[in-house]
């Protein structure tokens, strides 16, 4: 999977909330699409829809055994291949063996996380094969050498001035940073390496299981030319990720671009489950889909977690979370980020490797509101934690922090009589005394100490309320009634 | 008519680190006419522990909680997201428990959120009249997450604020994007608290408001403790206190 770098997610989010250039590219996203979405979801798209495909979704993870039984045969019936994948490294050795008996020499790709999960262009490469990103924002990534920062603006972390310098070295261009005139650039340069591609290897958005069809959705004509110029097509998708009907197709496509980008359909959608038919005039000679588990059985068989497959992976909740919007897709260190990264990301690449993803959020809900399908991402987070503050055997989870485990127990003690409450708070007031500057705490103790690094604390009160109640409020409103 | 007891749940952060909060809510109640009781034994509804995951510390806590407060005839709290973890996770953590979550579910239903309290139960349209409330100056207001979202309380809060006599409500940018507290993520990533905190407090200041308001003391003391770090003048003030408040 897509993690390379070795800091913490805190180092990581602290050098990211401090750099502005990433906040406002982020904010700008959040401004313009996130609140476009969340207005579309007030006023064009009704509750009862969003109900409706989250139904749709349910049921057909419910039968997803049949439903995909049911696209592989009908993918085959039109001459494609399907192949069904246990693991990543299954996946992309497959994807390797398929270029290899093709005698590929440049792969061109249409934008697909589950490539980066799979870590199939690495294994390519290894194997003298060229491989090339073609959507523009991953297209500047793979110059820069860097990870995708957002499902759908991949590189929404770099400004145009880093772009053109990026052109300007790995293109050979005069320095620019006009937009089109960098498209153009770009344009150029990605043609070339299209017309001359044997294997296009790009994901699937959703595929149809009545049709026997994958969907790609595009802004930029990219997908259609790498899923027909090459020989030979791979479509890679994660085995939820598919409908019943083209019905539930029709509708969840909708959804996903709206919840991407507030588009109603995106420039491009294209529909592909095949090879080149007789008196067709593009398309491969082959055509190959594969279906990846990757501890995708796992998630549909907790009914904890199952939800989280119904997922689109619009990214509309990063469009809207609080916490993406400071920290950007890269701190969270991962191939899925965000909101919904959060959640699936310790269940693909366990729970404990990526704890600070199940913590590092503030549950504040944003992204359940946003989600077309209402997935419960806050509730799937809080089971997460639950399994880290015990352990989970199911998902080989151990307990991830003991001072925290004692704190609680501790807690748990104080809180379960008054005496206890009222002996800790009466030791707070001693411990504060000396830090009490102007009535707030300045320098807190213990876990206080970086919470008031940036902010005052209140000191606990000169008397607290349960004793105000019994030497003032109780008094008066008997004196009161007697009166 | 006469009204229901009214048994105050006054959650820890009000009893311990703003208890003129609690003082506001039972004057505001006085005023009204409404019995007050107030159990002496309470102390924590156990969010803190559930939402970091500690469900058996949280499930000791939420036991307690329903010994304590299940004969009352209406709970009320000045906070909303202890109302939501009562009402939406409690019947949670006893789901497998067919006894306590009939107690669970009976407490849940019982239980409201102060302002939710005052405009949907008590019917209070007239702060300035029935409560004797008063204010000169501009407040902005700031949607709690849980009490938004999860309660789904924005028009209450604001229906009083807007009522009150010399009170200009001026509403902030995005009022519902969290504050960054979340709880034990503020002490857990205070880097990216922090950089919320500021978020909230840059769509304040834009505002001009002398007062940010709120039905939650936890973001409240968030938000308070980075205004007063950053030197601002802007108070941040829970909404009893400007209920009770006359003139201040």
């Amino acid at each position: 999977m897509h993690e390379t770098n070795e800091k913490t997610y805190s180092e990581l989010a602290r050098e990211a909330v401090g750099n502005e250039e990433l906040h406002a590219a982020i904010r700008m996203i959040q401004d313009r699409i996130g609140r476009g979405t969340r207005q579309l979801w007030k006023t064009e798209i009704s509750p009862e829809l969003r109900a409706r495909a989250k139904a749709m979704r349910m049921r057909t993870l419910e039968h997803l055994d049949v439903v995909l039984a049911t696209l592989a045969e009908n993918i085959r019936k039109q001459g494609g291949h399907v192949y069904f994948a246990r693991t990543a490294e299954d996946a992309s050795r497959y994807c390797l063996e398929v270029a290899r008996k093709n005698e590929v020499k440049r792969v061109v790709k249409g934008k697909s996380m589950t490539s980066a999960e799979i870590g199939v262009d690495p294994l390519l490469e290894k194997d003298g094969i060229e491989v090339v990103e073609t959507d523009l924002g991953e297209y500047i990534l793979q110059l820069a050498g860097e990870a995708p920062s957002h499902i759908i603006a991949p590189c929404i972390h770099m400004n145009r001035r880093q772009i053109g310098r990026l052109f300007q070295e790995k293109l050979g261009i005069p320095y620019s940073e006009d937009p089109p005139t960098l498209t153009k650039a770009a344009r150029k340069a990605l043609r070339e390496k299209l017309l001359t591609a044997d294997m296009g290897l790009t994901g699937c958005n959703l595929a149809c299981a009545e049709t026997g069809q994958v969907a790609l959705v595009s802004n930029e004509g990219n997908i259609r030319m790498a899923t027909t110029m090459p020989k030979v097509h791979v479509a890679l998708m994660g085995m939820e990720r598919v409908t019943s009907t083209l019905a539930e197709h029709e509708t969840l496509l909708r959804l996903l671009t709206r919840g991407a980008a507030v588009q109603k359909i995106s420039t491009y959608v294209s529909f592909v489950g095949g090879p080149r038919q007789p008196g067709e005039p593009d398309g491969p000679e082959e055509f190959h889909l594969v279906i990846i588990d990757n501890g995708r059985t796992d998630i549909l068989a907790d009914p904890r977690f199952r939800e989280v497959l119904a997922c689109i992976r619009c990214g509309g909740c990063l469009n809207i979370c609080p916490v993406y919007g400071r920290i950007g897709g890269h701190a969270y260190n991962a191939t899925y980020t965000g909101p919904i990264g959060s959640v699936v990301m310790p269940l693909l690449g366990g729970v404990n490797d990526h704890a600070d993803l199940c913590r590092g959020e503030t549950l504040c809900g944003a992204c359940k509101d946003m989600c077309p399908v209402n997935n419960d991402l806050p509730r799937m987070l809080s089971e997460l934690r639950h399994m880290l503050a015990y352990g989970d055997e199911t998902w080989d989870v151990t307990p991830v922090d003991k001072t925290e485990a004692v704190a609680f127990k501790a807690w748990a003690a104080a809180m379960s009589s008054r005496k206890a409450y009222d002996l800790l708070v009466k030791s707070g007031r001693l411990l504060q005394a000396p830090f009490v500057r102007k009535g707030v705490l300045k320098h807190g103790v213990g876990p206080l100490g970086k919470w008031t690094a940036d902010r005052d604390f209140p000191p606990i009160a000169k008397q607290t309320f349960a004793e105000r109640w019994n030497t003032i409020h109780a008094k008066r409103l008997k004196e009161d009634g007697d009166a | 008519m006469s009204k229901q007891t009214a048994t105050l749940f006054i959650q820890c952060l009000v009893d311990s680190l703003r208890p003129e909060i609690g003082d506001a809510m039972v004057h505001i109640l006085e005023r009204l006419g409404v019995p007050m009781h107030y159990p002496p034994e309470q102390t924590c509804c156990g969010q803190p522990a559930f939402n970091s995951g500690y469900r058996a510390e949280a499930t000791k806590a939420a036991r307690r909680f329903i010994d304590i407060f299940e004969d009352s005839e209406i709970i009320v709290c000045p906070s909303g997201s202890c109302v939501h973890m009562v009402r939406h996770h409690y019947p949670e953590l006893f789901k497998d428990e067919p006894g306590m979550l009939v107690r669970a579910r009976r407490v849940a239903a019982r239980t409201y959120e102060f302002t939710e309290y005052l405009v949907d139960v008590l019917g209070v349209t007239d702060p300035g009249e029935e409560l004797g409330s008063r204010f000169n100056g501009t407040v902005t207001y700031h949607d709690s997450c849980h009490l938004a979202r999860g309660l789904g309380i924005r028009r209450q809060p604001r229906q009083l604020l807007g009522n009150i006599p010399g009170l200009t409500l001026v509403e902030m940018d995005e009022s519902d994007r969290c504050c960054g507290f979340g709880g034990t993520f503020s002490v857990k990533y205070p880097e990216i608290s922090t950089a919320m905190v500021d978020d909230k407090v840059k769509t304040i200041l834009e505002t001009g408001a002398d007062v940010v308001s709120g039905c939650d003391v936890s973001c409240l003391m968030n938000i308070a403790g980075r205004l007063s770090r950053i030197g601002s003048p802007v108070r941040a003030l829970h909404i009893a206190e400007l209920l009770a408040g006359t003139g201040v």
